[in-house]
């Protein structure tokens, strides 16, 4: 697929996605990334450090929302800016040895502005979990073809 | 704890180099629950034009914490991780990241601002890529502020 700017508008919805998160994906998370903060997947040193309980890689919501915009774009190189704000942690409960997840992230994504000049699409992410904003201003600028 | 104010302006420069591979690649692409070809197949990925697999784009993460660790981990700053929040980041690719890629970053910490008992760190990397004569091509820019949580924070 690629995308042409003509065929394009702002406030165009590009799709949603529902991502299920358990505690297993943080470790993998955390395994891929390097990231080993304990907060991501050890219960009693998060509520150690006062939060709720064990919460997500702000960075493992981010990469995961932006899975919508790369399956859109049709091509993961595509994707050339992308930023976010991370306002509410994602709690993931501890739902080991069931088929349940421990937390859902819902991500839906709008066109926000076309840039002729440079030929792009600024793609704005709405990221929700458990019924908030779990990420503010999250922006992925897409070059078109 | 208190935050060492005159970490604003400090620079590290580039240490080890990180040697992008395929497995890597689709170790991340897997963990972030990305599905597209160009992470995964070879051919998918040239098909669309590129030499080798395409990192997805949070992958330079891995790079800028590892940039970012020379700073926590500098016992002049007086950070303490288990306090640190991740408050905002920002990816600017000048080109997609390759497997085969030999990155190194060079970290600035460009903020440091206090806020209630803890403080605000804005740090940036500048993600290059080594060539055969050890030219460096710029490939990403990344930007993040970490909060680090006072007490009761």
């Amino acid at each position: 697929m690629s995308l042409s700017i003509h065929e394009l508008s702002a406030g165009q919805e590009i799709g949603s996605r529902t991502i299920e998160v358990t505690r297993t994906d943080l470790v993998k998370y955390a395994g891929a990334s390097g990231d080993f903060n304990p907060i991501h997947w050890n219960e009693a040193f998060a509520t150690s450090v006062e939060l709720p309980g064990v919460i997500a890689h702000g960075m493992f919501t981010m990469g995961s929302a932006v899975q919508l915009v790369t399956d859109w774009a049709g091509d993961p190189a595509a994707v050339v800016d992308f930023q976010t704000r991370f306002t509410k942690p994602v709690l993931v409960t501890d739902t080991t040895g069931t088929a349940d997840a421990g937390a859902t992230i819902e991500v839906s994504g709008i066109i926000g502005k076309l840039d002729a000049e440079a030929n792009t699409a600024r793609v704005d992410l709405t990221v929700m979990a458990a019924g908030q904003k779990v990420l503010m201003k999250a922006q992925a600028v897409v070059k078109l073809a | 704890m208190t935050i060492n104010p005159d970490l604003q302006g400090r620079s590290y420069p580039a240490a080890e180099v990180y040697d992008v591979g395929r497995e890597k690649i689709r170790e991340f692409a897997r963990a972030v629950k990305a599905t597209h070809p160009a992470h995964f197949d070879v051919d998918a990925a040239k098909a669309l034009g590129h030499g080798d697999l395409v990192a997805p784009p949070t992958f330079a993460i891995i790079i800028a914490q590892r940039a970012d660790a020379q700073l926590i981990e500098d016992p002049e700053a007086g950070i303490d991780f288990s306090r640190v929040v991740h408050a905002d980041q920002r990816f600017t690719h000048h080109r997609p990241i390759f497997a085969g890629d030999r990155l190194v970053a060079e970290l600035h910490v460009d903020g440091v601002r206090a806020m209630g008992g803890g403080a605000m760190i804005t740090t940036r990397s500048e993600i290059f890529a080594l060539g055969a004569d050890d030219s460096r091509e710029p490939v990403t820019t990344t930007s993040s502020s970490i909060l680090v949580r006072g007490e009761g924070q």
